[in-house]
């Protein structure tokens, strides 16, 4: 297997995640928490965020396909996927999660709407990305390291 | 049993232990990461009823660190029952949230919190605040 090859594609995935937006800073705190006792924290940290944040999702839709619309509830669910967001940084997600509340604080359901379906676009762009980035990682072994970018 | 190591030390070499409470199963991840990564003994769990459940059967907590938006009891709410006890109110306690509002953080700072921390939290808060909190 060329791991060579292998990591030159986790690296440019990842640097593409950053360039494009995907990604912000937070990124980097995930990584500067891995190490030897924890050599695989971003990857479960990631793994563990698209598992709560579809769980979040689902309670989203549910709540607006309800015909009264709770807009407190619908922004304290986004106010948790927002956090979520923040923490590992998801930087295009949360960006569209302060859309939804805001359309939320109008009372905008349409607006809601909108922003929900754009938010979904993005979960699953994000998602495709890191998982295959993570393949990369795991295919090249563990002398893949993360390190920054240069700037 | 007792871990050891060198870093965040008690007085008799063992690791400190926090308390992280958390609702957000990613932030409880993050946190304990933090924590660790910091030299911590860490055990965390999803709400303020769980954190006094462990307190009451686990008392070598050294210092709790709670994010302040939690359904059933925020964590201002929690920091209130602490300091309401005689048992636990000299343990430390410090709030996190996403949200930057300043009545909310004077309102846990003044009820007794050692410190209030914005969401996402970084490795140099917790090494700036647990060293001060912990010393």
């Amino acid at each position: 297997m060329d791991y060579v090859n292998i990591r030159r594609q986790a690296a440019s995935i990842r640097k593409g995640l950053f360039d494009q937006g995907y990604l912000d800073e937070q990124f980097y705190q995930l990584e500067d928490l891995q190490d030897d006792a924890s050599p695989n924290f971003v990857d479960e940290v990631v793994t563990l965020f698209f598992r709560d944040s579809l769980r979040l999702m689902a309670n989203i839709d549910q709540a607006l396909d309800k015909c009264a619309k709770d807009f407190n509830k619908l922004d304290v669910y986004m106010q948790q996927l927002k956090g979520s967001c923040t923490s590992i940084g998801a930087s295009k997600m949360k960006t569209e999660c302060t859309a939804f509340r805001d359309y939320c604080r109008d009372e905008n359901i349409e607006g809601c709407m909108r922003s929900f379906q754009k938010l979904k676009r993005e979960h699953s762009v994000l998602r495709q990305k890191l998982e295959s980035y993570f393949q990369q990682l795991r295919q090249a072994g563990p002398i893949e390291c993360a390190t920054r970018p240069s700037k | 049993m007792a871990s050891y190591s060198t870093g965040a030390e008690g007085s008799s070499q063992e690791l400190l232990h926090v308390l992280a409470v958390d609702d957000s199963l990613v932030d409880r991840k993050v946190i304990t990461g933090l924590l660790r990564k910091s030299k911590y003994r860490v055990t965390a769990v999803d709400s303020g009823k769980r954190a006094l459940e462990l307190l009451d059967s686990e008392p070598n907590v050294n210092m709790i660190i709670t994010d302040y938006s939690m359904p059933e009891m925020t964590g201002y709410e929690l920091l209130k029952k602490l300091k309401e006890s005689s048992e636990l109110c000299q343990i430390p306690v410090v709030i996190m949230s996403s949200e930057n509002v300043p009545t909310r953080i004077n309102r846990c700072l003044e009820e007794g919190a050692e410190g209030f921390l914005l969401k996402p939290v970084q490795l140099s808060d917790v090494s700036r605040l647990c060293n001060r909190v912990l010393r």
